[in-house]
């Protein structure tokens, strides 16, 4: 029989009603991989883009080169912040619900990519997050009642009712504007980067996309210029398997890993355990002195899963089995944690306990405080002259003439 | 100066007053562009303050948004206009809203050149003129100069601006102005008034348009190229036009056009770009609502034909003076 050509189309390895196979996953043993030096050349490093880095093993030891030997007050403090992102998550879900804010996206699974990074970069580093970074805001420390004021579109809103919630933006905290448009951040990164190095500072530009956003020409135009020019900038993929309904095979995971389009585009990639605080942490300190030595750029893969719907307006039951994130191999990043400082002895359940009610009465007294300042429906509203402002920088006369239309429309 | 000088000037001027300012773009840099604008500049400012790129439009204004939230001032060259629309996510998305998504807290001062127009016997892909489509687009400024003089006092004023500005360049006014008459020998811009260029620093303000000739009979509204094929009919004709230069299409300097054409009692719009959603429709608008009961007839539009611009016929399609003769004949005719 002659062969005949075809047309592939993905398919993810369970849909709803199915076990969970999670078969797909090329996995290495923590402590495995081999850390080479930060300033390796791109040619010789081509397995880690293959492999996958992870730390914790399964008795919750860390082992390997890759170990980052933090301070066991690191791992005590990235262990609130990851807590934090999950317990506010859950919270801004549930007020979603009640119909308080008209739209959310949990970061459920994804806590240690977010932290971890956050807690191995400098302060004066340049974040140019996606839409489920929010644990950056906690290790940089945003006061929970301006991301609150942000969600309820109020008073106090950072963006003046301009952005869908989560769309936060911080100058001080040195956290860019999400845009909502995907990938858009990840060019303007490298190029904000590529000024860092022009004016001859050390500070580095670190983003972060989808596995599903890595198929827009952003991705490409950020990998090209960042390689071309050896920008100091980390370009992160936080593979979580799912855009929406789409499993990660529909943006070209099937064949090949995503890190592995690093050494494509000529810079080192990473393939790292995303559930694993220890192993991102340690991956991205790597990619960062590279960076900053003038090594190049690191594209890294986070291998993690999205534990929750990919927003309030999404069903993900009718895509993908229930109990799918129980299934995961890599299990839950909160967990492994805390296992870990348990078995380190740093740790105890009951201390867990205590963390957890006393975040979950922050983020309640924070969130009595933030509608106060207005929500949608309700209490203090923003000017609406602020409408026409921050268009341009000074108004022009044809925004002027509007204004006074809409101040004659509505009275006042 | 020719155009291509003056631009040149222009940067020069901006690289040596202000080190955060950079140029970027496909062949501007060791080569110096394929029109030369960027000549030498290279040489004179170094690999790091005039950047090579590859061939990637949305990667040249992404990364220049970024450069400029960290403190750059980057003038991003897109090789031609018909080459900037994969670009265009980045402009229309990005440059564009940043400052209005962030409440004020980020933005990118980034000065986007682009040679549009045609006349050059450069087909589809080189010929086009797409200001209209940028300002649909709120937040980004839109500017075209048909002169050398205009040319460097506005891009020195765009790439001052805080705001993002998009740079039209009329190719076939580089080296002379051009009546749309292409029998005719070329003209050179040093025999043109607008072809004495000063040396040194000098804006011209955007936001402004300028009444390039005085007259009584009918205000023609225009810019870029079309400007010497509307000169060279009414002069034909002999009819004593008021010709206003746009120059700056957002903002729009509304009160000069419509202070003419309310002395005037006519007016004709004119532009290079094909004509349906063209800039003239916003024009013919704006100068209606502001002027109807001054107007003594309609108000005329004259532009591309509505089909892509084609190689073969480049001056049956091109806007030339017998087009705008006719609509000029129209608009001073009295019902």
């Amino acid at each position: 029989m002659p062969r005949k050509s075809r047309l592939h189309t993905p398919r993810p390895h369970s849909r709803p009603g199915e076990e969970p196979d999670f078969s797909y996953l090329e996995l290495s043993p923590a402590g495995a991989v081999s850390r080479p030096d930060v300033n390796a050349r791109v040619r010789d490093i081509g397995n880690l883009s293959v492999e996958l880095v992870r730390v914790l093993d399964d008795d919750h030891v860390a082992v390997g080169p890759w170990n980052p030997h933090l301070e066991i007050h690191d791992l005590q403090v990235g262990l609130r912040h990851m807590m934090l992102t999950r317990i506010f998550d859950e919270r801004m879900q549930r007020v979603q619900r009640q119909g308080k804010i008209s739209f959310y996206m949990r970061s459920l699974g994804e806590e240690a990519v977010s932290v971890a990074q956050g807690m191995a970069l400098r302060p004066r580093d340049m974040l140019f997050p996606s839409y489920r970074n929010q644990g950056l805001y906690m290790v940089r420390g945003r006061p929970l009642v301006d991301l609150m004021c942000q969600l309820l579109s109020n008073t106090r809103d950072m963006c003046k009712g301009r952005q869908l919630p989560v769309m936060y933006h911080w100058t001080e905290g040195r956290i860019f504007s999400i845009s909502g448009n995907l990938t858009t951040q990840f060019p303007q990164a490298v190029g904000w980067a590529m000024a860092a190095a022009i004016k001859g500072e050390d500070d580095i530009a670190v983003s972060w996309i989808g596995e599903g956003s890595s198929a827009e020409a952003d991705f490409h135009h950020a990998m090209l210029f960042a390689s071309v020019y050896m920008a100091p900038v980390i370009l992160n993929i936080v593979n979580n398997q799912w855009a929406i309904s789409t499993f990660q095979g529909f943006a070209g995971g099937e064949q090949r890993s995503f890190a592995a389009r690093g050494p494509g585009y000529g810079m080192a990639g990473i393939r790292v355990d995303g559930n694993d605080f220890l192993a991102v942490h340690a991956v991205t300190q790597w990619a960062a002195e590279r960076a900053r030595t003038g090594a190049g750029p690191t594209l890294i893969e986070h291998v993690t899963y999205r534990g929750a719907a990919h927003s309030t307006s999404d069903d993900p039951s009718r895509y993908r089995p229930k109990d799918d994130y129980e299934k995961w191999p890599l299990g839950d990043p909160v967990s492994r944690l805390k296992n870990h400082l348990i078995a380190l002895g740093e740790w105890s359940e009951e201390r867990h306990s205590v963390l957890a009610q006393e975040l979950e009465e922050h983020v309640a007294a924070s969130w009595k405080e933030a509608v106060q300042y207005g929500t949608l429906n309700e209490g203090p509203r923003l000017n609406r002259d602020l409408m026409f402002e921050d268009v341009f920088k000074e108004m022009p006369a044809h925004l002027r003439k509007q204004r006074e239309q809409l101040r004659a429309e509505q009275g006042g | 100066m020719n155009m291509i000088q003056a631009l040149n000037s222009a940067m020069d001027i901006l690289l040596a007053r202000d080190p955060n300012v950079i140029v970027m773009g496909e062949d501007v840099g060791f080569f110096g562009g394929v029109f030369r604008v960027t000549d030498g500049l290279q040489r004179k400012y170094g690999e790091h303050r005039v950047l090579d790129t590859p061939i990637a439009e949305g990667a040249i204004v992404g990364a220049a948004i970024g450069m400029g939230v960290n403190g750059l001032r980057p003038i991003a060259e897109v090789q031609f206009a018909d080459y900037i629309y994969p670009a265009c996510d980045q402009i229309f998305s990005e440059l564009a809203r940043l400052r209005y998504r962030s409440a004020g807290d980020f933005w990118a001062p980034v000065t986007i050149r682009s040679p549009c127009g045609g006349g050059i016997r450069g087909g589809q892909t080189h010929s086009q003129s797409p200001e209209g489509i940028f300002t649909h687009v709120c937040g980004i400024k839109v500017v075209m100069p048909s002169n050398p003089y205009d040319a460097k006092g506005l891009l020195i004023a765009a790439v001052e601006d805080d705001d993002p500005v998009v740079f039209f360049e009329p190719k076939r006014l580089y080296n002379g102005p051009f009546d749309g008459d292409p029998n005719k020998p070329a003209v050179p811009w040093s025999t043109h008034p607008k072809g004495e260029v000063p040396a040194g620093y000098y804006t011209v303000p955007l936001g402004k348009a300028e009444i390039v000739r005085k007259g009584s009979a009918v205000t023609i509204v225009s810019y870029g190229t079309m400007i010497y094929v509307c000169e060279a009919a009414a002069r034909t004709l002999g009819i004593d036009a008021e010709i206003i230069d746009v120059r700056s299409m957002v903002p729009l300097d509304v009160e000069t056009l419509c202070t003419s054409v309310k002395k005037t009692g006519r007016c004709l719009i004119a532009h290079e770009a094909t004509r349906f959603s063209g800039f003239g429709g916003e024009l013919s608008a704006t100068i209606q609502e502001e002027c109807f009961w001054n107007l003594e007839a309609p108000i005329q539009r004259v532009a591309g034909y509505d089909t892509p611009y084609p190689h073969a016929f480049e001056w049956e399609y091109f806007p030339g003076q017998p087009r705008v003769a006719t609509a000029l004949k129209a608009v001073m005719e009295t019902p």
